[in-house]
């Protein structure tokens, strides 16, 4: 009899269980941060100013920004100084007083904004500084290491001067920006090691094609037998190759740049000989990068200026072997869309 | 006997020619027949645009639309050719352009009357704009396989002299015959030097104001090809750059006065030499950029002042308006 009962017992346990399981299933759990993250993120204003709009590394780093963000309700602005330095500081200005909660700042130069980055993170607004620092440590500076850039650059053109003749000039950008100022010092780093290395030039063509292309033009009529120039950005060093290819030189002058790894001006570029090698900071992952660390920063509610922190871009060295890849490069009309 | 008077055409020759020559002697491979065609294919896309520069100014005006006239119509055609277009059909568009820009700035100049550095600043500002926002995709126009052969107008050489050369020898003899041989440049010189005596005298002088904005723009655009030639792109952010002022310098410190009427493509010639043969041999002596700046501000400096010493301003002179 108590066997009876015991077994029908487990069997009405069972029975229950077995009832009660799909109910359980049905129902669902809450998670419990996914909520706090949309409400942080929601209305919230990201105010953008690059140095200027219209180029491969801005656009691609506002489109990947736009589409990361503007999915949780949040607003994305832009001010385009249009490589104006004051009306940078004017809209860094006028939006310390409108109070974004993140502001994405690409510097012309490290001291213009350094200041009022400051005063905005006093303010309680976030700054994440892009690709070129200025002096002042914000929340977060996503961006390419100079110094590696112009060292790994370096490194390129004195292997492929090896047996020759170990003359090379070295084309520059605007001597007041990071990104100039940091690079040529990564070239010193490895000029130091190879005092076999001769530099027979050294000039700042402003980040323009047509100067670069000049000072490259009288740089090879005084010394044919250069065996490799370092450029420092490849927007600018198609002049620099331009020239090369003029004085029937490619092929036997090495040209080292860098970029930000857009197909038509970085891979195309490796493909017909122009470049030889281009250390590309890969905007996209940049773009996604800066996205992370804003969804981070809101959804932390840490204090502004309370956190700071680094995130170098890991380097894509793009040369005649990967030029043909799919991942080495990619397409801003596709990053639009 | 006719008294000699130095001017500012003959001082910057000798500045030149001082320069050349110390730089000749000190300076290891600057006088080579090679460095002395690098150095001409430096500047020739300047002198080109100091031939545009110096038809206004000779007309008594001064077009700071000139960049823009260079950068758009120029990015124009890549980008139609990017975009799919025929070079032919891309060409076109971008001499419509060009003639639009200086018939607009004529315009505004002779007709509504607004002065002439108002007028192409506000164009130039606009066509660069216009440019940006809805003509181009990036600032720098791509080269495309569409343009290929197209790039022979601004590298290579013809019977040993790059092109960018011969293109500014063309352009050079086709303003100088245009403002010597025809009636056209006498009326130019003529509205230059006094506009109201030229009209007194029944020289038609608001169409000849247009047509020297005209003219200005499509030598502007005709420079603009030859560079995006040069560099395999067109970089036309060059809008933002300070060009403008070198163009302006080439013309003034070749001795084509702002005041009109005098000057010509001779002195754009010599502008152009002083300013190649300084870039050049601050560029084999690797002098950095803060310190070429400041050579080029001491050598123009030392210009000006010679001017003004040897020439002194006299009431007569000095009302008719400098910039």
């Amino acid at each position: 009899m108590r066997t009876h009962s015991l077994a029908l017992g487990s069997l009405v346990a069972v029975t229950l269980a077995a009832a009660a399981a799909p109910a359980l299933a049905q129902q669902g759990l809450d998670e419990p941060f996914q909520k706090t993250f949309r409400e942080a993120l929601a209305g919230k204003t990201v105010a953008y100013v690059p140095v200027a709009m219209n180029f491969d590394l801005t656009e691609g780093w506002y489109a990947g920004l736009k589409k990361e963000l503007e999915p949780y309700g949040v607003k994305f602005e832009i001010r385009d100084p249009n490589w104006n330095t004051n009306a940078g500081a004017q809209a860094v200005t006028s939006l310390i007083s409108e109070k974004p909660a993140v502001m994405v700042i690409h510097n012309p130069d490290v001291q213009t904004y350094a200041k009022l980055l400051q005063r905005a993170e006093n303010e309680g607004i976030y700054v994440i500084q892009i690709n070129m620092g200025s002096a002042y440590r914000s929340s977060a500076f996503v961006g390419a290491n100079w110094i590696e850039i112009g060292e790994r650059q370096t490194e390129g053109v004195v292997k492929a001067c090896q047996g020759k003749s170990n003359k090379i000039a070295i084309i520059q950008g605007a001597l007041s920006a990071a990104a100039s100022a940091y690079t040529l010092k990564g070239v010193e780093n490895v000029l130091a090691k190879h005092p076999e290395i001769k530099v027979v030039s050294s000039q700042a063509a402003d980040w323009d094609a047509a100067k670069a292309k000049a000072i490259t033009q009288t740089v090879l009529k005084q010394n044919p037998d250069l065996c490799g120039i370092v450029g420092f950005w490849d927007g600018m060093d198609i002049g620099t190759a331009a020239a090369i290819k003029e004085a029937g030189l490619t092929g036997k002058v090495f040209l080292a740049t860098s970029g930000g790894g857009e197909r038509k001006g970085a891979c195309e570029l490796v493909k017909n000989g122009s470049f030889d090698l281009n250390m590309s900071y890969d905007v996209p992952t940049q773009a996604a990068q800066m996205a992370g660390t804003i969804k981070w920063l809101l959804s932390s509610g840490v204090k502004a200026g309370s956190v700071k922190g680094f995130e170098y871009s890991t380097l894509i060295p793009i040369t005649k072997e990967n030029a043909d890849s799919q991942t080495s490069c990619w397409n801003l009309s596709d990053l639009k869309k | 006997m006719k008294h000699f008077r130095l001017g500012q055409q003959e001082i910057v020759f000798a500045v030149f020619a001082a320069l050349f020559l110390a730089f000749s002697i000190f300076l290891k491979g600057f006088l080579t027949a090679d460095n002395m065609l690098t150095l001409l294919q430096n500047v020739a896309v300047l002198g080109i645009l100091g031939l545009a520069m110096a038809v206004v100014v000779i007309g008594r005006g001064i077009d700071l639309s000139l960049i823009a006239a260079l950068a758009v119509p120029g990015g124009l055609v890549l980008q139609m050719v990017q975009n799919g277009h025929s070079l032919p059909a891309s060409l076109l568009a971008a001499g419509l352009l060009a003639v639009a820009i200086g018939l607009v700035n004529g315009w505004l100049i002779a007709y509504a009357e607004v002065p002439p550095l108002f007028a192409t600043l506000a164009t130039g500002l606009f066509v660069a704009g216009l440019g940006q926002a809805a003509l181009f995709q990036l600032d720098v126009v791509q080269w495309s396989d569409g343009m290929a052969g197209f790039e022979r107008l601004g590298q290579g050489s013809i019977l040993g002299i790059p092109t960018s050369i011969v293109m500014f020898a063309i352009a050079a003899i086709a303003v100088f015959v245009l403002l010597r041989q025809t009636r056209w440049g006498a009326f130019i010189y003529a509205v230059g030097d006094n506009p109201f005596a030229a009209r007194v005298t029944g020289i038609p002088s608001r169409p000849i104001v247009v047509l020297q904005y005209v003219l200005a723009a499509v030598i502007g655009c005709f420079a603009g090809l030859v560079m995006a030639a040069s560099v395999n792109s067109m970089p036309t952010r060059i809008f933002n750059s300070t060009m403008i002022y070198d163009v302006i310098l080439v013309v003034v410190l070749g001795g084509i006065g702002l005041s009109g009427g005098r000057g010509g493509v001779v002195n754009v010639i010599i502008g152009t030499l002083l300013i190649g043969t300084m870039l050049n041999g601050m560029t084999i002596l690797d002098i950095p950029y803060a310190g070429q700046n400041l050579i080029k501000g001491v050598v123009l400096l030392i210009a000006v002042i010679t001017d003004t010493i040897l020439n002194p301003r006299n009431e007569e002179t000095a009302q008719q308006g400098d910039i």
